[in-house]
């Protein structure tokens, strides 16, 4: 696995449309490469014997009946967003990014 | 820009196509892949969701079992092998039609996957196509690019996002390669999504109106000089959304291809886009297999396992094939292939074996619907079978005609009163005034105005010319407007004139 350096913390952030400051990139590269490290020592653990896991409890088939439940209104639905128009989310233009 | 393009015919004759389809299918489950919020078409914008739908922290997705068991039907209608285990995962992607940061989707466990489907084309000649597989995933958001150019992304100022399509079941039906379709290339990927389109509809398990996006395709084309087996470079056309789109589009990416390898350049692999307008593809984001989605197992979600028990019981439930059905209606109902043909083209086979089952004979059934009603249909901007015929007025019809009491032409007349509302045939004939005149009486009257009319021509028939008489019963259809029997017209003349027929 990969190491994170700052410039991989930046652009997620960029992507994400998270705004962070010098300080909190410099912070979060540093706590990333932590977690990064960690997980690093569970592959070193499981060989290739040891099959992926996705879910710790072995259950299959867990379904629902199609039966309509709830919904929100637009109102509701758009009462977290930064900005909005006409009943729908308002998002920057999309092909300036990366 | 414009691309350069050879004809079809020169690209054909340097190079070999090679095709391959990603067709989308719009689940009509009642609600979403993951929530249980309505799988409804056109409502109000961000009002068919909840938390699940726009990812919210926190929220957990529960499959839909109803969607599983379409999917299932699905694999099986193509041929395709079950996997008895599969997983969900999660593909990640920054951009603003999905809220997660990731579709929920299959990477390398299917639940369908190994199958086939053999495609008639238009002569006959039967292609097939195999399935690489068919995997399950959900919809993304609709986005509405503002500003900029007639709402195309390219100098957007902002976009429009609803999240109501989000989430919506879908199947994602990948094809293996396609070789060796050579010139019926373009007819060939018609006839393929079309296959697929009658399919699920046929297993109801789909909308599928390719109008409303419940049916999607997103078609690959790469060309080889005739005789190598390596690959070219391809190129995926996105979105191509109409059954003669995906022909169009395929025949223009064929002519474009071939002139870039004529100019001795490489191929680029990107995706296009189509535009049904000018009918051209133009280049979307250069796309390399340095895309890299970051599949990983969703682990809100557990496995799904298949037992042989329920694949086998919703194979059961499985419709006849439509190509199955239409080569035993074909024999049934004895028409010939072009005969048959039509009738598909038109739309009315399923109406006329109806009208077949509601006591008609085949050849009766056939020239009503083909003869009267598909004109009128199409007159009218509907599909015949909205028209409002039902197959007993058929049958009615065709009985009073049999026995007499009418003739074609008034027959015709009655279907445009059932049409416009104005009662049963019997109802219409009786208000109308439209029974065949049978009483010789006023027939003989009107024979004689003829005859009268028309002394020359009264003289060549006395005289042995009988080919003459349409004249005479021309003018006493006319008197008796139409109502008279031609037949007995004709033999009430000769009498008259004292001539053997």
């Amino acid at each position: 696995m990969a190491a994170i350096n700052r410039d991989d913390v930046a652009h997620l952030a960029q992507l994400a449309h998270i705004e962070m400051s010098a300080e909190e990139l410099d912070r979060m590269a540093g706590e990333l490469a932590v977690i990064v490290e960690s997980v690093k020592s569970v592959s070193e653990a499981a060989g290739d014997d040891v099959p992926a896991t996705s879910h710790p409890i072995p259950l299959t088939n867990v379904f629902r009946e199609d039966v309509v439940g709830h919904t929100f209104t637009a109102e509701q639905s758009l009462s977290g967003a930064p900005d909005a128009y006409e009943g729908r989310f308002k998002v920057p233009a999309i092909l300036d990014e990366d | 820009m414009t691309d350069a393009t050879l004809s079809f015919e020169e690209a054909m004759e340097k190079y070999d196509p090679v095709l391959g389809f990603e067709v989308h299918v719009e689940l009509n489950t009642k609600t979403k892949m993951f929530s249980s919020a309505p799988n409804v078409f056109g409502d109000e914008p961000n009002t068919n969701v909840n938390e699940v739908d726009l990812g919210m922290p926190g929220v957990l997705p529960v499959v839909n079992k109803t969607a599983i068991e379409s999917s299932i039907k699905i694999g099986l209608a193509l041929n395709c092998k079950i996997a008895e285990t599969c997983r969900f995962a999660r593909k990640n992607y920054f951009y603003p039609d999905t809220p997660k940061n990731f579709q929920t989707s299959q990477y390398d466990e299917p639940i369908a996957y190994d199958g086939y489907l053999d495609i008639e084309l238009a002569d006959g000649t039967v292609f097939r196509v195999e399935i690489e597989r068919a995997h399950m995933e959900e919809d993304a958001g609709k986005l509405t690019h503002m500003g900029g150019a007639t709402g195309r992304i390219q100098g957007a100022d902002y976009s429009l996002v609803d999240y109501n399509r989000s989430g919506v079941p879908l199947v994602e039906i990948v094809t293996k390669p396609i070789e060796g379709a050579g010139s019926r290339a373009p007819e060939l990927a018609k006839a393929y999504v079309a296959a697929v389109r009658e399919i699920v509809k046929n297993l109801g398990v789909s909308d599928a109106k390719m109008e409303r996006g419940n049916v999607r395709c997103d078609a690959n084309v790469s060309l080889r000089p005739h005789g190598r087996e390596r690959f070219g470079i391809r190129s995926e056309t996105k979105n191509v959304n109409s059954l003669r789109a995906v022909e169009h589009a395929v025949r223009y990416e064929i002519q474009r291809h071939a002139a870039v390898l004529d100019s001795g350049e490489p191929v680029i692999q990107e995706t296009r886009h189509w535009h049904e307008d000018t009918r051209t593809t133009t280049s979307g984001r250069a796309k390399s297999d340095a895309d890299d989605y970051r599949y990983f197992p969703e682990p809100d979600l557990v496995p799904i396992t298949a037992s042989r028990e329920w694949v086998e019981e919703l194979r059961a439930t499985l419709p006849e094939p439509p190509a199955a059905r239409r080569k035993r209606l074909q024999a049934d109902w004895g028409y010939s292939d072009l005969e048959f043909r039509d009738v598909v083209n038109a739309g009315v086979m399923d109406e006329i074996e109806e009208t077949i089952a509601a006591g008609a004979t085949p050849t009766v059934a056939r020239k009503w619907w083909m003869g009267e009603i598909v004109g009128r249909a199409k007159n009218a901007d509907v599909d015949p079978g909205q028209l409002g015929v039902n197959p007993a007025t058929i049958v009615e019809l065709n009985k009073m005609v049999e026995e007499g009491k009418i003739n074609n032409k008034m027959a015709s007349e009655v279907l445009d009163g059932v049409l416009a509302g104005e009662g049963t045939p019997a109802e219409i004939v009786e208000k109308r005034g439209l029974a065949v005149v049978s009483d010789d009486g006023p027939l003989l009257e009107a024979i004689d105005a003829a005859l009268t009319a028309q002394p020359d021509v009264a003289d060549k028939i006395r005289g042995g010319k009988v080919q003459a008489i349409g004249a005479i019963v021309g003018g006493v259809m006319k008197a008796t407007r139409g109502q008279a029997d031609a037949g007995r017209v004709r033999e009430l003349i000769l009498q008259r004139l004292g001539v053997e027929g």
